[in-house]
């Protein structure tokens, strides 16, 4: 079975007023897992993903998504790549607040063309999935993106990261604002969708208590190692 | 096309800011296109101050200084034309008709100019008007007056009012025992006339008859003697000329440039007004320089406006990297959404200065006697008005580039 994710040997240091270094020897998620991985603030979970997400680049190192080595990519390249195949969800500040919702979901369409042509109607299927999140329909056509409240925008980026089935869906800490009863019930949904869309699901959390539903759980401290130097 | 459609999205939601910004611009485009409106409208009134008059004839000395006196009535003569010189340019074959001119009297600061009724039909002005009567009519009577729009206004004259000349331009011996009466007052033009005092030939040559050598002599005649006597006068300050056909318009110069008997000079009043305009154009320049610079003032604005939104959009920029857009993407919003604002300001300028002139046209007419015609943007305003959108769009690089480097730094998450 191919990976979804395969690191190999990864260094990449960061060089701002303090140096940071995250290695990551090797990590490799299969395709259609349920990865879930434990970080505490300053683990370097957001450089892990941005290095994932073909942002920032490794000095030294492969990384692998959905069988592309990242590296051969051109930088254009790697955004439409990136683009195509992975779905994004933060913690928040999802939205563009001056877009509607249903624009936001499909703004990932136009820069990714192969995700779009994979719908006969963007919008049917944008609210196919917002309804499936348990987002009302009218609420996604007519409010304002700023009335939402939090869990419903993270129920709209979900739905965002969803639309025209990409390979990958990269969570990094989405339940963390919300109350602990929406935390589960936004997992639940959150999951059942990548299993209809055949999507590898990577997240990212502080919250040990949040592993449970997932096929398997890592300590981000066990497979990587980060170093910080006063410069 | 979705950047657009964001740019604009994006604008509407900072709609305060954007407005103020994009009125500051348009404002500044409206000032700019109304200068450069009134600067040709007085370029074309100057240019029209005179017009209908073939030569302008006068004692020898500079074009210029020919036009600004007898003319605009600004400065005096150095010499004065005899009347039999006078009389032989009459007699010439080429010459359709002459009206004379004779000043170096005034009337509480205004200058009063000794001439024919015939001035009234020949003066035109704004490409052939006639001037005017809007109450009573030319002289008749040696002891009429006829005064401009601007005297009447000034001194609060009416018909039959009697005014007394003063001796000189600025002199306070008065011609007091040979009062004028009003007979007409002239409708605002917008040329020297408004605040010319017009009386005939005669009562120039009248009220000087019992002067001499600039004062006044022993033996006074009245006002009742003076209609008995011959008032031939022995010489005129200029006069205006009107030939027969266009193609006799230089034969007739040179004729009198090289008049024997006394050193005449013969001048086109067009040649002599660009000239004159010239000279005073440095003002236009400045005038032009100042109102660029009122554009780029506000096109700046629009950069510091940009600049200081960046901050608080960073979270956007790396929200717009994270689901796959470009780092040029991110510059592109940035200058579409300069591009927009300066494209709406340069419309909503356009708009603003037609309105305004559409407003103001009658009452700056009546007021300064400048005609401002209402026409579309010449090419060379088309051009600043693309050059504007241009700058503004060049200028919001300096934010957009700055914006591209935050976004590639920054990656998916802002760093805090």
């Amino acid at each position: 079975m191919k990976a979804a994710i395969d690191l190999n040997d990864v260094a990449f240091t960061w060089q701002g007023r303090t140096q940071f270094t995250l290695t990551v020897p090797h990590l490799t998620v299969p395709e259609g897992e349920k990865l879930f991985l434990l970080g505490q603030s300053g683990s370097g979970k957001s450089t892990l993903l941005s290095l994932i997400c073909g942002i920032t680049q490794p000095q030294h190192g492969t990384i692998a998504v959905d069988g592309v080595d990242l590296s051969t990519l051109r930088p254009s390249a790697r955004d439409r790549f990136r683009a195509e195949r992975i779905g994004v969800i933060f913690q928040m500040f999802n939205l563009l607040p001056y877009a509607s919702p249903l624009e936001n979901i499909l703004l990932q369409l136009s820069f990714a063309p192969a995700r779009r042509k994979r719908l006969d109607t963007p919008q049917e299927e944008a609210l196919r999935l917002t309804s499936a999140l348990g987002l009302d329909r009218d609420l996604v056509l007519n409010a304002q993106t700023t009335e939402l409240s939090i869990g419903q925008q993270q129920r709209v980026a979900a739905a965002r990261a969803l639309i025209g089935r990409p390979k990958l869906i990269v969570a990094d800490e989405p339940t963390s604002s919300l109350d602990a009863n929406s935390q589960d019930a936004f997992l639940d949904l959150l999951m059942q969708q990548c299993d209809e869309a055949g999507a590898t699901l990577l997240m990212v959390s502080h919250d040990a208590r949040l592993a449970q539903s997932f096929d398997r759980r890592l300590d981000l401290a066990d497979i990587a190692r980060t170093e910080r130097r006063v410069a | 096309m979705i950047l657009l459609r964001l740019a604009l999205k994006s604008l509407l939601s900072r709609a305060v800011t954007v407005s103020l910004t994009i009125f500051a611009i348009a404002l500044s485009v409206a000032l700019f296109l109304g200068v450069e409106k009134l600067r040709i409208g007085a370029k074309a009134s100057f240019a029209d101050t005179i017009s209908g008059t073939d030569l302008i004839v006068g004692a020898r000395s500079g074009g210029v200084q020919l036009l600004l006196y007898s003319v605009f009535r600004v400065g005096n003569a150095t010499n004065n034309v005899t009347w039999q010189s006078y009389q032989d340019i009459a007699g010439r074959p080429e010459v359709d008709w002459i009206v004379p001119l004779s000043l170096g009297d005034s009337h509480k600061g205004f200058r009063v100019l000794g001439t024919t009724p015939a001035f009234f039909e020949r003066y035109k002005y704004r490409g052939g008007r006639s001037v005017a009567f809007t109450q009573g009519a030319a002289f008749d009577d040696l002891f009429d007056a006829v005064v401009g729009a601007d005297v009447a206004a000034a001194l609060g004259y009416d018909l039959q009012d009697s005014i007394v000349v003063s001796h000189g331009v600025a002199s306070f011996t008065d011609h007091y025992d040979k009062p004028f009466r009003i007979s007409g007052i002239l409708e605002k033009t917008g040329t020297p006339v408004d605040r010319t005092v017009f009386v005939s030939l005669e009562a120039i040559e009248a009220i000087h008859i019992d002067w001499q050598g600039g004062g006044r002599s022993q033996n006074t005649i009245s006002a009742d003697e003076v209609r008995q006597m011959q008032l031939t006068p022995k010489a005129v300050t200029a006069a205006m000329v009107g030939t027969t056909s266009r193609l006799k318009i230089f034969d007739l110069q040179r004729w009198i440039n090289e008049y024997p008997q006394e050193p005449l000079l013969a001048i086109l009043p067009g040649v002599a007004l660009s000239e004159l305009w010239s000279l005073i154009g440095v003002a236009e320049t400045a005038l032009i320089a100042v109102s660029v610079m009122v554009v780029i003032t506000a096109l700046l604005g629009m950069a510091a406006m940009i600049f200081s939104g960046l901050n608080e959009r960073r979270r956007e920029m790396a929200l717009l990297r994270a689901i796959g857009a470009r780092p040029w993407t991110i510059l592109l919003l940035l200058t579409t959404e300069a591009a927009l604002m300066s494209l709406t300001a340069v419309t909503l300028g356009i708009g603003l200065l037609y309105t305004g002139l559409w407003l103001a046209r009658a009452r700056i007419d009546a007021a300064f006697g400048l005609y401002i015609e209402i026409t579309a943007p010449s090419p060379r305003e088309w051009l600043v008005l693309g050059c504007v959108i241009l700058a503004g769009i060049a200028i919001s690089l300096l934010p957009a580039i700055r914006a591209y480097f935050l976004s590639l730094a920054d990656g998916m998450q802002v760093k805090h």
